[in-house]
């Protein structure tokens, strides 16, 4: 079978806040399989971001285990932590994230800076085949500012898949921009899923993104309310073909 | 991250912000230029002070008799007959911190030519003495080892002598003049020197081989003075003590007995000289100083700004597997770069300068090595210096929080 990514058991996050204790995460637990595209699910204040940011490795669990890809995060310092994130995750943000007036290859070069394996020569190349990925391969020497926001989103993704990381984690990445946009970048995604076999986990509050992702996992109030396969995946692609050209200008 | 990822994000980092980088350089460039001009003219004007000082002879050494009796009427030192040209010879092969030496005997006398005459002084020395009193000639030949050998009948000549032995103009060199009976001729015409310090007429003078005057003026085996110049002026103490114990032995004196002789040095001259340069160099390292803490808070000021700024900057590195570590080596790295190449320019825009002030005002300059390496070295701390703080501060924000900062 499919080899497991992620695994989260029992997990709990509190935070103290002056006298108060308040408790984000409640115990919940699930498995991400390889090849997966995930949508996490929930109104603010459900754990949500608390959730991403466990995932992301950028925080840890107070309780519960969360195994990323074999590795038990609970163990590792921030350091190591840091240096899991570089390998392992790729980080997909709502507000893009990108370095202001760099090159988008500079961009995507990024991570692998911070990778001491990885040479300049091999740096580059990646960067440039990512930016091919995410089919930006004509806009290496554009800047931020020289980019659409859905130029900028694609420039970000490829900066998340240069690392080849094992997870796909994405914030809110179609939260900026308009439906038409959104659903390419969604079709994107689902084509990264589908032909390099990505692992995707996608945070939203948008049912009608989630609706492109093969599970969906629903936060309420620090616990799971809903884990559902979907029934009905809807493509991206066809959706934006459909879509009527009016509005273009 | 290996070091040359390093300075590949430092350099990128900074590129995005090219006015800023260069706007906080300009501390850096100003400080540094400034301190590489001052400092140069600084050492060109103490070289200068230091050059017309010595040429007063500061390192020159004076002997003299003196006496050595107790109790009974004190008799002034010249009438004393104690230097010898054992005491020369003896100086000449132990002496280490000597570099010149000279006997000298003088007399007085009435310098004749034609119906011409002038009352002047004879001095006998050797050609060292030239050397020792830092005299030149304007024109002519010194006389030799062998002329001092031979009593040689030959003599320079001073401005003073000539203005009123030859008032026409014409030149003296070759010419013979009578000292009291003895004629002897012009073969060089010393370099005016004007008054001494003690207002005496320094070019009114006929110098002489030491030997011609002993023997065909004074009929003497003694000498009046040495003089010998130190090798420099911070052994000058050193070659004091040296004469007097080579000559205490010289002359063979117990230790119970006092000197009969008496060394004196240009001691005055020499702590002008030494307090000029201290002194400047005070003032130098001073200006030096502010100048460049003025420029290292700019670049402190600057980076902690720069924090703030890309606090989300910050967090998205963090996210993408910047360690704390990386962060500062990252800011650090920034702040160095800024002060090195600050420093660099600087030093350019410093030796520009003292190329201008020497060429349109006129003024030495000396641009010393170690001024371009030390205020570089200052440059490479003052950035990790004033750039440390702001660094670590950077280092140790949160990835969350710095990820949503607005």
């Amino acid at each position: 079978m499919s080899k497991t990514i992620l695994e989260i058991r029992e997990l709990k996050r509190e935070f103290t806040m002056g006298a108060e204790t308040v408790r984000a995460l409640k115990g919940i637990s699930f498995t991400v399989q390889a090849g997966e595209f995930v949508t996490i699910m929930g109104s603010s204040g459900s754990g949500k971001t608390t959730l991403l940011n466990i995932l992301g490795c950028l925080d840890k669990p107070s309780i519960g285990d969360y195994l990323l890809d074999g590795v038990d995060v609970k163990k590792l310092s921030r350091d190591e932590l840091a240096q899991l994130r570089n390998h392992k995750i790729g980080f997909v943000f709502q507000a893009y994230n990108l370095l202001p007036r760099t090159t988008a290859l500079e961009n995507v070069e990024l991570p692998l800076l911070y990778n001491r394996e990885v040479s300049a020569e091999e740096r580059r190349k990646r960067a440039i085949h990512a930016l091919e990925a995410v089919k930006l391969a004509d806009r290496h020497d554009h800047t931020p500012s020289q980019l659409s926001g859905g130029q900028q989103q694609r420039v970000a993704i490829a900066r998340a898949l240069v690392n080849e990381p094992v997870m796909i984690l994405a914030d809110e990445a179609t939260g900026n921009l308009d439906s038409r946009t959104s659903y390419e970048i969604m079709a994107l995604m689902q084509e990264l899923n589908k032909t390099q076999g990505k692992t995707i986990v996608f945070v939203t509050h948008e049912p009608d993104i989630a609706s492109f992702s093969h599970r969906t996992i629903l936060l309420r109030d620090g616990i799971i309310q809903k884990d559902t396969p979907n029934e009905n995946i809807r493509s991206a692609r066809k959706v934006l073909d459909n879509l009527p050209v009016t509005d273009d200008y | 991250m290996s070091f040359l990822n390093l300075i590949i994000i430092a350099l990128r980092a900074l590129q995005r912000n090219k006015l800023r980088a260069f706007l906080t350089m300009l501390g850096i460039i100003m400080g540094v230029g400034s301190v590489i001009a001052m400092v140069a003219i600084g050492q060109g004007s103490k070289q200068s002070i230091h050059d017309s000082l010595s040429n007063m002879g500061s390192n020159m050494i004076t002997v003299m008799p003196a006496s050595n009796l107790n109790g009974g009427v004190k008799i002034s030192g010249s009438s004393f007959q104690t230097l010898t040209d054992k005491d020369i010879i003896a100086l000449k092969q132990q002496g280490q911190y000597i570099t010149d030496i000279s006997p000298s005997v003088t007399a007085k006398g009435q310098a004749i030519i034609g119906p011409l005459n002038w009352p002047t002084s004879m001095q006998g020395v050797d050609p060292a003495y030239l050397d020792i009193r830092k005299l030149t000639l304007k024109d002519g030949i010194a006389f030799t080892e062998q002329d001092v050998q031979t009593s040689a009948k030959v003599c320079l000549i001073g401005q003073t002598v000539i203005d009123n032995l030859f008032p026409n103009g014409e030149n003296p060199i070759g010419k013979v003049i009578r000292f009291g009976n003895i004629p002897f001729q012009i073969i060089g015409i010393l370099n005016p020197k004007g008054q001494n310090a003690f207002g005496q007429d320094q070019d009114d003078i006929l110098i002489a081989p030491y030997s011609t005057v002993q023997k065909r003026i004074l009929a003497t085996i003694y000498y009046q003075n040495i003089y010998a110049s130190a090798a420099n002026e911070q052994v000058t103490d050193q070659a004091v003590t040296e004469i007097t114990s080579i000559l205490r032995e010289s002359h063979r004196l117990r230790d119970s007995e006092d000197n009969d002789f008496q060394v004196r040095t240009q001691e005055e001259l020499i702590n002008t000289l030494s307090s000029t340069s201290g002194l400047l160099t005070v003032l130098l390292t001073v200006i030096a100083g502010i100048s460049l803490v003025i420029g290292g808070i700019g670049i402190m000021n600057i980076m902690y700004v720069s924090v703030t700024e890309r606090t989300r900057e910050i967090g998205l590195r963090m996210s993408i597997g910047a360690r704390g570590k990386d962060i500062l080596l990252q800011f650090l790295a920034e702040a160095v770069l800024i002060s090195i190449t600050g420093g660099i320019i600087g030093v350019i825009l410093g030796i520009i300068s003292c190329r201008l002030v020497t060429l349109i005002l006129g003024w030495p300059t000396i641009i010393s090595e170690s001024s371009v390496l030390l205020s570089f070295v200052v440059c490479a701390l003052t950035g990790i210096f004033f750039g440390y703080y702001p660094a670590q501060k950077a280092s140790r924000l949160d990835p969350i929080e710095a990820l949503r900062y607005e």
